[in-house]
């Protein structure tokens, strides 16, 4: 049927189009899933402070980052089916040939997670005039185990393309079969990337809380809420950032020693060095890749500590793990792109460190409730807020362009993955497709989440009529 | 019995759960237009699954999941060869949650409110209407078979699968599921939307039973097996009955009936494609089978464990939650001047 098209379009590669989707639609699912992965937890948080001391002011804040989490929370759903579904679409010889590994977690999140999730979630919005009090309390932290659960299996599930384990290669059906689950569910990948992804995500739930009680300061209304609620922000933030930091480290470990290569592509690192020499360099003017360096800082020593943990340790270089490859694998190119990994990796520290910096000093002005700050400083506190969000994409894209050419390292290359029933036109209709709705739906959502933001917090009616059923639509 | 079979049956369970679920939300959804003469009744009808749509749909997810685990070369060959309706299909589902969040808050940033609610209203019916029927399209192509080839690689193209049979399975479930949404609405509202639901769902039942009538038997010709034979009539039976039930104003029956309809009906599906799982028109030898599709011993081990024990879980929470909104939802529910 395709006979009718021109040859420009059949000569579209269904490959980069995946690609171009699958990156496209990843990253747009995990802008909201940070939100809820933090959110969900510091509203069961303040509405915890609120059942135990009876004050108004944290039923306020309870309700008001609530909304703001429930307008994040659709959207993370909505997206969230499209990634189930594209493995299969897109990536069907993938699912084919990882499938009995991959698809346990995928299907374990379900059973699990995503059950769990979406039911006490309704619970919880519908609940409020229903159900007792201390009941009600429940079912959010109900809901946050349901998030971190499916987070924890989606990570074990990527953990497993990062660093394959638990399984053995079936000749005759030719594929991966799972052979240790128990593997798989604590891949040293996994462990190190799920307190990471999740205290990076407190770091974007406590700028949002920050850049909403901020704004109000700065007009000087919701005056008592706004402070308690600007303030559990910046530590939040503060100590989310902490703990990036401390699990970063451990994801560097991790990553040296199951994708060398990645660490050496976030460095640019073209030979092996050790020591002083394993430098880290801050910022590099001219290209990356050592040919035509105009200008670097480069601390001594810090490569080889992240790497190794030791000062005198040895980070093998791209050259050399390129012709390990070529004897193992056979002939081609096994580097990442490197200017996307080398610069990913420092984006990334980069905003997220900015982000923890903006929260210090917010503590220290904002010390002893003293709150009749410029407005610039507002503004500020405002206009961090997609800090770190950025980094959380941005490490993503270093996390998954870093593994290429691999789509399951060193098992399978991401071009042997595509389906190959699919053609190029089908893609170029999906992904314009998803552009569209995605483009819509930013733009709605981004609009909602401000106006509730600007909004401030409402006067809560004392339970009503116990007879009118609860309605939130 | 062995574990790919029984893995067979969970996978039929996930979807049939499915169907019942979500299937009444896509009615409530595609009778806005028909039954919410104004804001106040078209809040009432959404309301009525407020706090389980989202769940329901969640069913489709982990059953989607579980094909993928158990059935990996299964889940490969239908959503690659799939690719187009799958597309629709989420593309609907998305504009359908959305619309459920944000059709109230038009207000919040100054848009016309009107005009907002409506835009919001046609995503709720298209995004409801449009799975009801692209499903029963998609579920009647496996059960006939399509053109995949010696490596389960589908051939066809969308218009492959917009034959007569593939469409008649559409509009049996779209009507099937329109007349789930309607009882339900009678059985979950009070005041004069239950009787217009009421009367509106024994016309649309009736053109339900003419269509799920023939589509039934032809499956039953093509794919005869004796438990194919049982559920079709059962299928048949609870539906006819259910619309008597609806017509005596017992919706609680007729509601448990309809149920048993989806089960029978999807039920007889799942029996006539067994062992096949997607069957090949192209041969007979590449079709997919319980056999050549399914996962590893081991992995089935462990996700029947994984099964067992939460399925049981799921059914008793989810359970509880129909049980707390188990309240009727009426234009008096709805506060005067909210949005
Ligand atoms: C605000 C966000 C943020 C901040 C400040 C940091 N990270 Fe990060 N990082 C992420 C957000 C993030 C992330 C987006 O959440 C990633 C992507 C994959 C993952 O698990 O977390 C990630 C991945 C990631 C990886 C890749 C793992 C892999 O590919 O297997 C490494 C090695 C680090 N991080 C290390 C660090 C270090 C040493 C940091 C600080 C000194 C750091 N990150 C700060
Ligand atoms: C949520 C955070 C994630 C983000 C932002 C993200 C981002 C990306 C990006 C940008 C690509 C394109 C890479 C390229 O083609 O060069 C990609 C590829 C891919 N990622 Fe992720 N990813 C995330 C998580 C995951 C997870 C959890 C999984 C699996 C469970 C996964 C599986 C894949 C697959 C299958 C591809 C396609 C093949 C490929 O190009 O390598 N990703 N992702
Ligand atoms: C590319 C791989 C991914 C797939 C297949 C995927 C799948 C899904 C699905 C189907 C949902 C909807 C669940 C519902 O209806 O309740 C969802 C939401 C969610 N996903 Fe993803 N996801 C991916 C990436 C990620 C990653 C990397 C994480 C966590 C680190 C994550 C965490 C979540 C969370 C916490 C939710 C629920 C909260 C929300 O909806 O905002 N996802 N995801």
């Amino acid at each position: 049927m395709h006979s009718a098209i021109p040859a420009v379009l059949t000569e579209l590669s269904a490959l980069d189009l995946s690609r171009w989707q699958f990156g496209l639609t990843t990253v747009y699912h995990f802008l909201f899933v940070p939100l809820t992965i933090g959110m969900v937890v510091l509203v069961a948080i303040l509405q915890t402070v609120w059942v135990r001391t009876n004050d108004e002011k944290f039923l306020k804040l309870t309700k008001l980052f609530g909304k703001i989490f429930l307008i994040n929370f659709a959207m993370g759903v909505v997206t969230g089916i499209v990634q189930e579904f594209q493995f299969g679409m897109n990536w069907s010889d993938y699912s084919r040939f990882v499938g009995d590994v991959f698809g346990a977690p995928l299907a374990m999140e379900g059973l699990l997670a995503f059950f769990f999730e979406a039911t006490f979630i309704g619970l919880w919005i519908f609940g409020w005039d229903r159900l007792p009090k201390k009941v009600h309390l429940a079912t959010i932290w109900m809901t946050v185990l349901g998030v971190w659960l499916s987070a924890y299996f989606i990570l074990a599930a990527n953990a497993f393309m990062q660093n394959p384990v638990g399984y053995q290669i079936n000749e005759v059906k030719n594929r991966a079969e799972l052979v240790d689950i128990g593997a798989v569910l604590t891949n040293i990948v996994a462990m190190n990337q799920f307190p990471h992804t999740v205290t990076a995500s407190f770091m974007f739930a406590g700028a949002v809380i920050v850049a909403v009680g901020a704004y109000h300061l700065k007009r000087k209304q919701f005056v008592e809420p706004m402070r308690t609620a600007t303030r559990f922000g910046l530590w939040t933030v503060l100590l989310g950032g902490i703990g990036t930091v401390i699990t970063g480290d451990g994801l560097g470990l991790a990553m040296v020693q199951t994708q060398p290569m990645k660490m050496a592509a976030a460095e640019a690192l073209y030979n092996t060095a050790s020591g002083a020499d394993a430098s880290f360099s801050i910022f590099t003017l001219g290209t990356p890749d050592g040919v035509s360096e105009l200008f670097s800082v480069r601390i001594p020593y810090l490569l080889s500590f992240l790497s190794t943990h030791t000062l005198n340790g040895t980070v093998e270089g791209l050259n050399n793990l390129q012709a390990q490859y070529v004897q193992l694998y056979g002939p081609g190119n096994y580097m990442p792109v490197l200017w996307i990994t080398y610069w990913a990796f420092r984006w990334m520290i980069g905003l997220g460190m900015l982000s923890a910096l903006v929260a210090v000093t917010g503590l220290l002005i904002t010390r002893k409730w003293k709150y009749n700050l410029p407005n610039w400083v507002w503004n500020v506190a405002i206009w961090a807020v997609p800090l770190p969000l950025l980094g959380i994409s941005v490490g993503w894209m270093f996390t998954e362009m870093g593994r290429q050419p691999w789509i399951v390292f060193k098992l399978m290359k991401t071009a042997n993955a595509v389906s190959p029933g699919i053609n190029g036109v089908d893609v170029l209709i999906s992904l314009i497709v998803f552009t569209l709705i995605y483009g819509v739906l930013a733009v709605v959502e981004f609009k909602l989440l401000v106006a509730a933001a600007q909004k401030g917090v409402e006067e809560q009616a004392v339970s009503e009529d116990s007879d009118k059923m609860a309605v939130a639509y | 019995m062995q574990l790919n079979e029984i893995w067979f049956l969970i996978v039929g369970f996930l979807f049939i759960g499915y169907f019942v679920l979500d299937g009444f939300d896509f009615g409530v959804g595609m009778a806005l237009p028909f039954l919410g003469k104004d804001d106040t009744d078209r809040r009432v009808l959404i309301n009525a699954i407020g706090p389980v749509w989202d769940l329901n749909e969640t069913w489709v997810i982990v059953a989607g999941a579980s094909l993928f685990a158990a059935f990996p070369e299964w889940y490969a060959s239908l959503f690659s060869g799939f690719y187009l309706p799958l597309l629709l299909i989420l593309a609907a589902l998305i504009m359908r949650g959305v619309a459920f969040e944000y059709r109230g808050k038009g207000h919040t940033i100054g848009a016309d409110e009107k005009k907002w609610k409506s835009r919001f209203d046609l995503m709720i019916v298209v995004g409801s209407a449009l799975p009801a029927l692209l499903w029963g399209v998609a579920f009647a192509n496996i059960v006939q078979g399509v053109p995949l080839n010696k490596e389960h690689v589908y051939t066809g193209t969308l218009f492959t699968l917009l034959n007569p049979y593939g469409l008649l399975g559409g509009l049996v479930t779209l009507t099937l599921f329109f007349t789930h949404g309607l009882i339900f609405i009678t059985l979950k509202t009070d005041g004069d939307i239950k009787d217009r639901a009421r009367a509106l769902a024994t016309k649309v039942g009736v053109i339900t039973t003419v269509l799920a009538a023939v589509f039934l038997v032809w499956t039953l010709i093509a794919h005869f097996s004796v438990l194919g034979f049982i559920l079709t009539a059962l299928a048949a039976l609870s539906l006819i009955a259910a619309l008597l039930a609806n017509h005596l104003k017992r919706e609680g029956i007729s509601f448990s009936l309809l149920v048993v309809t989806i089960i029978t009906a999807v039920g007889s599906l799942f029996a006539a494609l067994f062992p096949n799982v997607f069957p090949s028109s192209t041969n007979p030898a590449f079709s997919l089978t319980i056999d050549n599709a399914s996962s590893s011993e081991y992995t089935l081990t462990v996700m029947t464990w994984v099964a067992v024990v939460m399925i049981p879980l799921v059914l008793i929470y989810q359970g509880w939650t129909y049980w707390v909104f188990r309240k009727r939802v009426s234009r008096k529910s709805i506060p005067a001047g909210s949005h």
